[in-house]
């Protein structure tokens, strides 16, 4: 009898599907339940951010870094916020340092808990779910208290922030800080001693701090593999130097690792949330060079100039000189850059964006090799993976 | 002729009319425990659960049943038209035949047949067959894989709970279930066959697919698992199947471990009680740990479950077999 030649199942995992957070589309290629190979393929929602930016003025550029990492909104505007200030040689006054630190770190803890609770969900732990969106929503009301929508934030813009807080935000947040480890602490009560999430985590998905190096892995996912990389620390921007805080890192680079500093990550934030809080000066929240910032209103009343400064800045924009800058920073999910082309125009020649996810999707055949089926959602869960900054 | 009638046609009418009652109590229920379900589950992860329809949301289940009778019945172009129908027919009808054996108080049963344990053992492993056609008929990865998951996992571990039974039955003496539930009039047995009881409680959990043993329709996974392709009343029966299955399971439950109908202790208030109420509170409660045990558990993955199944269930209750069995000779506990 002639040799039968088996043949792989492959499995299509996505678009629609509801673990591939988003339009991930996985292709898997199986032996059984044993995934040999996993081709992601990415591109379902391309919008052409980094083009249509070059059609933009750098303010109207700034409501596109909220629609890539949605999760987390203010990060990817400080990202590019940081880069326009690096190329117009503009200083932040401390106010607005404050608040930006401030607003990062309610990113991240927006982040985190997304990204922790919907990991639980995509191993079968509903629960945690439901509790963490209860403390989103409270994170969501402090984004629109300060920038009037929820999501899409448009807050933190060349020069600082937008507005200053509004009375009362400070001390809410400050009832916030002390509720939060509260939800913390139940949400670890139902996964980190977890049997059942421990075999589920516990030796998934393992890469060394070299592989993570070379596939070019950042944020919580190098982390865990015991890198204490962060950007805050290594090149600290706005007042993160004078922030003390640690950086987490986890020892074995596995699933659970990653969901162990991502919850260590959630504390740190707090503890700079609330020296924020404390160190917090009195004064402007956003540059007076009002060639780049908007006047006040009540300035636009009595003095031509500042009338004129709003009108053209709000038609033509501002020039930047022309240069390049690739400015990055720590966002919830990894290092977030922004490489931006000046040729001295209102709009930027080009804008290259560095989106952690994308780096981690490609890590994902690595990662998956050899591991089950029911492993892939878990693995995608600890990757954190967004598509709004993956497509771009 | 009216010999016929009192020899045949009386009985036959009397049985339609027992079968009759036993399914409208068994489909009641079975909507009820949608309901409870969405309402435990809401309750444990802060959120209030149906409240709109009816008062308290009452009458959630009969809106979903409606909705779901009212939509299209879609028939996937590859799939076998003929098995794709069937299999949902089959499950649902092996979930509803099951109550034929099972004791609601003393003599409150349609069949007091002498092998009611095995009479029972035997559909729940016949309900594999449903949802292996279901999976083969769709014509679909996603629900071929669900269905083999699903059949490997209620083969593993229909062979656990085999060996409980065993247990229980060394004990008894006896096939009937009534005569297991009085059996018990002394103390019910899962204080002396503890272990067993747990390992029940959790072959249960795995034998009708429920969290955390969910694989089969692991949403995160394989998005539903064999019923993927199903719509509209396929799709409800289904729904429905696992559901009576899953207070099927509960029945026996409380049957070999609870005292079925007795009253917890014998004594005055207790007794004035009939014993359907007890019975349906014993139900109620492991209905309520299965739910439970769905909003905290995470699932366990496909080769930890046949291995918790086989390497650790299957020898576990082998020995306990054996333990009981030498107990049961050597202090002369026999039944008679």
């Amino acid at each position: 009898m002639s040799e039968v030649a088996i043949k792989n199942l492959t499995l299509n995992f996505g678009p629609q599907h509801p673990a591939a957070h988003g339009v991930l589309r996985l292709v898997l290629e199986m032996d059984g339940e044993v995934v040999e190979r996993a081709d992601p393929h990415i591109g379902l929602l391309h919008r052409g951010t980094e083009k249509l930016i070059e059609h933009k003025t750098y303010l109207q550029a700034v409501p596109y870094f909220d629609r890539l990492d949605y999760v987390a909104p203010m990060s990817q505007e400080h990202a590019f916020a940081l880069a326009t200030e690096r190329l117009l040689g503009l200083e932040v006054p401390e106010r607005g340092q404050y608040i930006r630190v401030l607003f990062c770190e309610i990113s991240r803890i927006l982040n985190h808990i997304l990204n922790v609770t919907t990991y639980a969900l995509d191993v079968g732990a509903m629960t945690p779910l439901l509790w963490g969106f209860e403390e989103r929503e409270f994170l969501m009301e402090f984004y629109e208290r300060v920038s009037g929508a929820r999501l899409h934030a448009a807050y933190f813009r060349p020069g600082g922030v937008h507005r200053d807080m509004p009375a009362g935000l400070a001390d809410d947040i400050a009832g916030f800080i002390e509720s939060f480890p509260k939800f913390l602490d139940d949400m670890e009560s139902l996964l980190t001693e977890n049997r059942i999430f421990k075999q589920r985590t516990v030796d998934i998905g393992v890469i060394s701090v070299n592989e993570a190096n070379d596939w070019g892995l950042t944020g919580p996912v190098l982390r865990a593999s015991g890198a204490a990389w962060d950007l805050r620390k290594a090149q600290p921007y706005d007042v993160y130097d004078r922030m003390d805080f640690d950086i987490p890192i986890g020892k074995t680079g596995d699933c659970y690792a990653r969901y162990l500093v991502r919850v260590a990550e959630m504390r740190e934030s707090l503890r700079i949330m609330s020296q924020c809080l404390e160190q917090m000066p009195e004064g402007p929240v956003s540059s007076q060079q009002h060639k780049i910032t908007p006047p006040s209103r009540a300035d636009m009343k009595r003095s031509m100039e500042a009338l004129i400064h709003h009108f053209k800045l709000y038609t033509e924009g501002y020039h930047v000189p022309a240069g390049e800058t690739y400015t990055a920073v720590e966002a919830p999910k990894g290092e977030f850059g922004v490489y931006l082309v000046s040729d001295g125009t209102n709009k930027p020649y080009r804008c290259k964006i560095r989106a952690p996810g994308f780096a981690f999707l490609q890590a994902l055949d690595k990662m998956s090799r050899g591991h089950m089926l029911g492993d892939v959602p878990a693995l995608i869960g600890s990757l954190d993976i967004v598509f709004g900054e993956i497509d771009r | 002729m009216a010999e016929f009638w009192t020899g045949y046609g009386l009985p036959t009418l009397i049985i339609l009319a027992q079968i009759l009652g036993v399914v409208i109590v068994v489909l009641i229920a079975m909507a009820y425990l949608t309901y409870a379900e969405r309402k435990v589950i809401g309750f444990m992860q802060l959120r209030l659960g149906p409240n709109v329809v009816g008062p308290f949301g009452l009458l959630q289940p009969f809106a979903d049943a409606l909705k779901l009778m009212l939509k299209e019945t879609v028939l996937p172009t590859g799939a076998n038209r003929g098995v794709f129908m069937i299999a949902p027919v089959i499950t649902f009808s092996l979930a509803l035949v099951a109550w034929a054996v099972i004791p609601f108080d003393d003599g409150w049963v349609i069949a007091d047949i002498n092998v009611g344990i095995l009479y029972l053992f035997a559909i729940s492993s016949l309900s594999v067959y449903g949802i292996i056609m279901a999976g083969w008929a769709s014509n679909s990865k996603y629900a071929f894989l669900g269905a083999l998951r699903s059949a490997a996992q209620m083969v593993s571990y229909e062979v656990s709970i085999g060996f409980v039974i065993v247990t229980v039955l060394l004990a008894v003496g006896s096939l009937n279930l009534s005569d297991i539930v009085r059996a018990q009039e002394r103390v019910w047995f899962f204080i002396p066959l503890f272990p067993m009881f747990i390992i029940f409680l959790v072959s249960a959990l795995a034998e009708t697919n429920r969290a955390p043993f969910d694989l089969p329709e692991a949403e995160a996974e394989l998005v539903s698992g064999y019923n993927v392709e199903y719509s509209s009343i396929t799709f409800a029966l289904f729904f429905l199947g696992e559901y009576i299955s899953m207070i099927v399971m509960s029945a026996m439950t409380s049957i070999l471990f609870l005292g079925g109908w007795l009253p917890p202790f014998a004594f005055a208030p207790f007794t004035w009680v009939p014993g359907v109420v007890w019975f349906a509170l014993k139900i109620a409660f492991i209905l309520f740990v299965f739910l439970w045990v769905r909003a905290t558990l995470p699932r366990y993955r496909y080769d930890q479950l046949m291995r918790l199944g086989w390497k650790v269930f299957l020898p576990f209750s082998l020995l306990w077999v054996v333990v009981t069995a030498g107990a049961l000779i050597a202090f002369d506990w026999l039944p008679t």
